[in-house]
């Protein structure tokens, strides 16, 4: 763990892996730290103290603190219902080398976990840990995608929380919604979420 | 219950608090005030808890009346046509108007009782990058004003420094990565007089200049930040992150600015120069 300036109110934890920043996420969402917000990214966690935080005490407490056993995905999955009607679902098979069908199978067993959000309140980035995920992304992004769109880029799969522009392979669509300023709480997937997707007819 | 009618909305005006820290995690950014002390003290003339609504506004335009009688003061950027720095009455039926501010670019205006629209997670704050909290005030819109168990302070005139269209001189740290950069483009971007671009707005200060060559090409995996950053994107023309920034970037962070002076940045108009330093400012 490599700790990176970030000014006057916040340090950067930067990591070698996608594994140890999960590790390290889930020790410190469990610890005692008095800090404002711990945000979590593909290879950093963002540590934001208040204006009464000491950055070198911060830094000191940080490197106290053990990574978790495992990724430590918390209580039973959530369970997102979901169509695979994506229009990208038979390239992207092809580019992952395999049928619809089988994307479909590997996708509805993988268990995935959300590893951080951020491109939109509510967008979860789920990592996987049984299949080998590495889908090339669009080559020219959509101008338009779908609010519910389930889709694919790089190690991780996601479900747009509403409609924006977007350069991920479409390959279905939720049937609920990912975040709801009407529900408490209104991200269904925050980070360290365990999630199942459940094919619906 | 006291209202606020808008007459005129001018070009941006939003209602702000402190915004929605603790949810970053969760993609939301924090956004509120962009001039935080400035929002803080319009509050604190008017006797209201630092926590309640203001309505920001930018370059003046702004002009509203009430239904009853109500105490209202406006800080930051100083608008002709009302008293700044200082609370006054505004009566029932009168109408109060912003005008352009000679300099700066913010100014808050805060109602006793705050602006009491409905919060959204937590706040009252607009936040323009991710649509959460109230859209920009519309004319026609009425706002509600809440009340406040505090008493009325008993200041007259708040001595503070106040926004000047001069040569801006803030003070920069070394940002996460700046090992992007050689020591040729630090020292260019702290020795250049940059200018505040027209495009800036409240997610950040766009400025233009000399552009910045980097050391490496290719993609950062997207990282954390915080407002004060300056995100150095394939133009080389620095971006300085205000309240409504994205919770995360791709582009490599440079440098930072110290978290206080972000309020006197959120006050540079476009047209306006600034240089970035490393020695102590003050």
């Amino acid at each position: 763990m490599r700790i990176l300036p970030s000014g006057t109110r916040a340090l950067l934890l930067e990591f070698d892996s996608l594994e140890e920043v999960l590790r390290h996420y889930a020790a410190l969402r469990d610890s005692d730290l008095s800090v404002l917000d711990v945000v979590p990214a593909g290879r950093t966690i963002l540590v934001i103290g208040d204006r009464d935080t000491d950055l070198n005490s911060l830094a000191g407490q940080l490197r106290t603190i053990e990574p978790g056993e495992h990724r430590g995905p918390v209580g039973a999955p959530v369970e997102v219902p979901v169509r695979y009607d994506g229009a990208d679902l038979a390239e992207t098979a092809d580019l992952l080398g395999c049928s619809a069908q089988e994307l479909v199978r590997r996708h509805l067993e993988e268990q995935w976990t959300v590893a951080f959000c951020g491109f939109a309140p509510g967008f979860g980035y789920l990592a996987g840990s049984t299949f080998d995920w590495d889908t090339p992304r669009r080559e020219s992004p959509r101008t338009r995608v779908p609010a519910g769109s389930l889709a694919l880029a790089g190690e991780f799969t996601g479900v747009y929380p509403r409609e924006s522009p977007g350069g991920w392979q479409l390959i279905g669509h939720a049937l609920v919604d990912v975040f709801d300023l009407d529900r408490e709480p209104a991200a269904l997937l925050a980070p360290g979420t365990a999630v199942r997707f459940v094919e619906s007819s | 219950m006291t209202t606020l009618t808008v007459a005129q909305a001018g070009a941006l005006s939003t209602i702000q608090d402190f915004g929605r820290p603790g949810q970053a995690a969760l993609g939301i950014g924090r956004s509120g005030a962009c001039d935080r002390g400035a929002h803080r003290l319009a509050n604190a003339l008017v006797g209201n808890h630092p926590m309640l609504a203001t309505i920001e506004v930018t370059l003046g335009g702004l002009a509203l009346q009430t239904d009853e009688d109500v105490v209202v003061a406006t800080t930051g950027a100083r608008c002709p046509g009302t008293p700044h720095l200082a609370p006054f009455h505004l009566p029932a039926g009168e109408t109060l108007r912003l005008g352009l501010p000679p300099a700066g670019l913010r100014t808050y205006l805060a109602v006793r009782g705050g602006v009491d629209v409905e919060p959204v997670l937590g706040s009252r704050a607009s936040d323009i990058l991710s649509g959460l909290g109230p859209r920009p005030l519309q004319a026609g819109d009425v706002l509600p004003v809440g009340t406040t168990p505090r008493p009325e302070p008993g200041v007259d005139v708040a001595p503070v420094p106040e926004p000047t269209g001069e040569r801006l001189l803030v003070h920069v740290t070394p940002g996460p990565r700046r090992d992007w950069f050689d020591d040729a483009a630090w020292g260019q971007l702290t020795s250049q007089v940059y200018e505040v671009d027209s495009q800036s707005n409240r997610i950040g200060v766009r400025l233009s200049g000399e552009p910045l060559p980097r050391l490496r090409e290719g993609e950062l995996v997207s990282e954390g930040m915080v407002r004060g950053a300056i995100q150095l994107p394939p133009s080389g023309l620095p971006v300085l992150f205000l309240a409504d920034h994205p919770v995360t970037g791709g582009y490599p962070v440079i440098a930072y600015v110290d978290d206080l002076d972000v309020d006197r940045c959120a006050q540079l108009r476009p047209g306006q120069e600034v240089r970035f330093t490393t020695t102590a400012v003050r």
